[in-house]
């Protein structure tokens, strides 16, 4: 790895042929399928101008859809963070008919087409729906102080911000299940053992012993279903009801945008958005980074 | 060291793939004479039974110039436009609005600004209007726009900035403030600030905010194209809506354009022209009535269909707003008065 | 994470056994089991559910006429060449990727890698847009399109591009993490006993990493032809032209042919839930080797 940085070389030497070829193909592929078209990306917001960049970017219709798509994106990967660790933890460790089947089911989410997902999520959590007629009676008043966000439960899931978290929950769980199955696989039972021995309560137990090699693997899993839930469009745009300034989603606003021929101000939330999420992915990956070097690497 | 099976897969594979490339690339390049009409969202129905229709008279008397297919694309209005201009092939532009078909010719060039002159009737074939949809027995009491804004009352329209059916919607609302409070502009955008936070929806189309209404069971009163109404009942049966017919709404004049560029390119311009003149025979007015679009001759139509449309006052955009190039960016352009008064209840 | 990885994994595969359920009461552990499953219930299998339910509820008759319908075939037929076109490209570019990165050392290395997963946490609609912006009409290279009479956007190439771009890290993240895992003694081996380099990768290479590159394969091509944002952005949405599966779903939908929508929408959910068996199987027959290819 050193070598790199002590005498400059291009690549460590190294038999194995091929890697002009490997390298030229990953480059060339890269910039012209991801690499040129951000470009052209970037280019177009800032054509806006100074003044109209900012205009947009500080519209509380944008900021609105900013913040909901994040807090949206945020609540649904902890959500999903929580239940996905007690679902990894069940499918590792316990016994009981038809876990495979569970096993192979929390990847439907990656497979099932997210317009698919939308339109039954919508049937189903629809007022009229399956589960969203069963949800009608349970309205309750609650406001969680410190927040604006309202967090009263009116009976209603589809077309609420509540719709667009339910959506997010769906595409995101698998991400946090498959990256902390693993680890929770390669675990040393040898290690709970001696803390159970040496008198740890099991609740002691799991916080002292378990989680914390657990944690980088959770951290990881949590930014991917953040980062996949943030930008995500076909599964919500059928659930959410898409109100301006209550559950209208950021990618929804860059389409509307480019509906009404602003190119330059799609582009501009576009840029936000991929901007803000690259800054949550990197602020991740070094809270991760560091409880990895404090954990050690598991 | 024997080369194992799936590497022979994975060539075949490729082989494949090539194939399937050359295969596509030949099936696109058949020549053959196709219109493609980017129309607006409820007109799927109509221009189904239209293309049947004209593809047969067409082909019937040009052997020589058959027409295989009339190609359908549908959304949004605005978001069609968008599409066409940004490079989109249409031969026909059908849109719910002509301040959409205007932006088309603004910003792709590729027909004259002066495009509403071109056909009879503003260019316009078939009318519509707005009225009301509301669940059967009219619960709410609602009879005309001022119901509207009674408290707990809740509206289904999709988004004004992306459909061209709410913005007829809004229009129709704005026009009868006007009227009702005698062109006093602080009452009126009071009374549209008040209907805009009834709104609990706001799809980005006109079939998404009828699903939300219809299927999805959300909203008291659906602000509605005519024909979408229509269809509506009889798509879910006549049992489980009403039609409410305000005192006051709006005429609606969707209207269709020859996309010049497009046409020469592809040399289609006799084919399209022959399409848009075809909307205006007695045999096309029949099925826009039958569609339940309001047809420019109803003499031609079915009285059966025509005797479907109630009689109402209806106020041209021309009058009240000084037509879509103003009425666009006074109401709906950034920072307009939808931007201005749209305040949702939190 | 390197090969002890691996070798810890298959050391404590067989311990997943209820014997290591020792530590929670059975309570405990019922009403975990319970919570997971009331979550995937209500999450995961009540949609899968409502698709078939729903595309059932009008008939066999009603079923096999929407999936029949002309532009039903050529939605069909569209989806399956984007993805016949996209994914072999992926794989190309994911085993290119995946041999660079993991067989030499060379600057940069980390930002490629990080550049490979971008795509990954870009908005689909934003996939979409960026074409718009370059091949558009209006965009950067439109004018030059236009003149030399080529189209992209509202045509094939637009929609592979879009699918590309959204599935490009699928199969490289599968396969950078495994064959970093693996080394590079094998190859090493097989050519300085004279084997020819493609002759290495054929033989030794792939054959090392087949399973994680299949599993690249299924998840990348579940996802190109489930992909609905980008691909809606830059279709057109011409039906019988350049409709793709979701895409006509979501038109179907949108012409009160619930039915209908449903009805294609479970060939999807087929096609999804044959992904997720064949996923399956191969973790059964080959569990230790992808559980470490998928730490990353």
């Amino acid at each position: 790895m050193t070598a790199a940085t002590t005498t400059f070389r291009w690549r460590e030497s190294s038999i194995l042929p091929g890697f002009g070829l490997a390298f030229g193909i990953a480059v060339t592929a890269l910039s012209l399928i991801v690499l040129i078209p951000l470009a052209a990306l970037f280019l177009k917001a800032a054509s806006a101008g100074p003044a109209d960049i900012w205009a947009v970017a500080t519209s509380p219709r944008t900021l609105a859809a900013l913040k909901l798509s994040f807090t949206a994106a945020l609540v649904a990967a902890l959500v999903n963070a929580v239940f996905g660790l007690i679902l990894a933890w069940v499918l590792v460790r316990y016994e009981f008919p038809g876990r495979r089947l569970i096993d192979a089911a929390v990847d439907l989410p990656f497979a099932l087409p997210t317009a698919v997902a939308g339109i039954s999520l919508a049937a189903i959590y629809a007022p009229n729906g399956w589960v969203g007629s069963l949800l009608a009676p349970l309205a309750f008043k609650l406001t969680i102080p410190f927040t604006d966000l309202s967090f009263g439960f009116d009976g209603k899931v589809a077309y609420t911000p509540l719709g667009v978290m339910v959506a997010l929950i769906f595409i995101g769980l698998p991400f946090v299940v498959r990256t902390v199955q693993p680890v929770l696989e390669e675990l040393q039972s040898d290690v709970e053992e001696a803390a159970a021995l040496l008198g740890a309560s099991r609740v002691r137990t799991i916080f002292r012993v378990i989680l914390p090699p657990v944690l980088p693997a959770l951290m990881t899993g949590f930014v991917l279903a953040f980062a996949r839930a943030v930008g995500e469009y076909g599964s919500v745009i059928f659930i959410a009801g898409n109100v301006p300034m209550i559950s209208e989603i950021a990618p929804l606003l860059i389409v509307i945008r480019l509906e009404q021929f602003d190119y330059a101000g799609a582009a501009v939330v576009a840029t936000m958005m991929l901007l803000i999420s690259f800054a949550l992915i990197l602020a991740g990956n070094l809270i991760q980074a560091r409880a990895r070097r404090r954990f050690g690497d598991v | 060291m024997t080369r194992p099976v799936y590497s022979r897969l994975l060539r075949a594979g490729l082989v494949l793939g090539a194939f399937t490339l050359c295969f596509g690339v030949v099936a696109g390049a058949r020549a053959q004479t196709e219109l493609l009409n980017v129309s607006y969202d409820p007109t799927r129905e109509l221009y189904r039974e239209i293309n049947a229709a004209f593809i047969a008279e067409w082909n019937a008397k040009n052997p020589d110039k058959k027409i295989s297919t009339i190609r359908q694309s549908h959304g949004g209005s605005g978001a069609q436009a968008r599409t066409v201009i940004d490079g989109l092939n249409a031969d026909v532009v059908t849109l719910a609005l002509a301040g959409d078909i205007d932006a088309v010719a603004e910003r792709s060039k590729k027909l004259p600004l002066d495009w509403q002159k071109r056909l009879p009737h503003n260019s316009s074939p078939y009318t519509s209007t707005i009225v009301f949809l509301v669940r059967k027995g009219n619960p709410k009491a609602i009879k005309d726009w001022g119901d509207l804004v009674k408290p707990g009352v809740q509206i289904i329209t999709p988004n004004p900035k992306t459909s061209g059916g709410a913005r007829w919607n809004y229009l129709a609302a704005w026009a009868y403030a006007e009227k009702a409070f005698n062109k006093d502009e602080a009452k009126v955008r009071d009374y549209i600030g008040k209907l805009l936070a009834n709104v609990p929806v706001l799809d980005t189309g006109a079939r998404g905010a009828t699903t939300t209404f219809t299927q999805r069971g959300i909203g008291d009163v659906f602000l509605s194209w005519e024909n979408e109404a229509f269809l509506a009942l009889k798509e879910f049966g006549a049992d489980k809506f009403d039609i409410v017919v305000p005192s006051l709404s709006i005429l609606a004049e969707p209207p269709v354009a020859l996309v010049d560029a497009n046409v020469d390119a592809k040399k289609t311009r006799e084919q399209a022209q022959a399409y848009l003149d075809f909307l205006y025979t007695p045999k096309g007015q029949a099925i826009i009535a039958r569609n339940f679009y309001r047809p420019r001759n109803p003499e031609a139509a079915d009285s059966k269909d025509v005797a479907n449309f109630p009689k109402v006052e209806l106020v041209t955009i021309d009058d009240v707003f000084g037509g879509w190039k103003k009425a666009q960016p006074t109401h709906f352009g950034d920072g307009g008065t939808f931007d201005q008064l749209y305040k949702p209840a939190r | 994470m390197s090969d002890a990885t691996l070798s810890s994994a298959a050391a404590t595969a067989p311990a997943r056994s209820p014997s290591r359920a020792r530590g929670e009461s059975p309570v405990v552990q019922f009403v975990l089991i319970a919570v997971s499953l009331a979550f995937l219930l209500l999450f995961l299998l009540l949609p899968l559910v409502t698709v078939f339910i729903e595309a059932a509820a009008k008939g066999w008759e009603a079923y096999r006429a929407a999936i029949t319908e002309p532009d039903a075939l050529a939605a069909i037929r569209l989806t399956l060449l984007v993805a016949a076109i996209a994914v072999p490209f992926n794989i190309v570019v994911g085993i290119a990727a995946a041999w660079a990165v993991a067989k030499f050392e060379f600057p940069g290395k980390n930002l490629l890698i990080s550049l490979i997963d971008l795509p990954f946490s870009v908005s689909p609609v934003i996939s979409g847009l960026v074409f718009v912006l370059l091949f558009g009409a209006q965009g950067y290279l439109g004018p030059w399109l236009q003149a030399n009479d080529l189209k992209i956007v509202f045509a094939l190439p637009g929609l592979i591009l879009a699918t590309v771009f959204v599935t490009f890290p699928f199969v490289a993240r599968e396969l950078i993490p495994h064959m970093q895992s693996l080394g590079s003694s094998d190859e090493e081996a097989a050519l300085t006993l004279g084997a020819s380099p493609w002759r290495v990768f054929f033989s030794v290479t792939l054959p090392n990493v087949k399973w994680s590159l299949f599993y690249g394969v299924l998840l990348c091509n579940a996802r190109a032809m489930g992909e609905f944002g980008a691909v809606a952005v830059v279709s057109g949405k011409i039906r019988g032209l350049t409709n793709t599966m979701p895409l006509h779903i979501e038109i179907l939908y949108n012409e009160y042919m619930g039915a209908a929508a449903f009805a294609v929408a479970s060939l999807l959910a087929g096609l999804a839930l044959v992904t997720l068996v064949l996923k399956t199987l191969l973790e059964w027959h080959y569990g230790d080797v992808i559980a470490a290819s998928r730490r990353h």
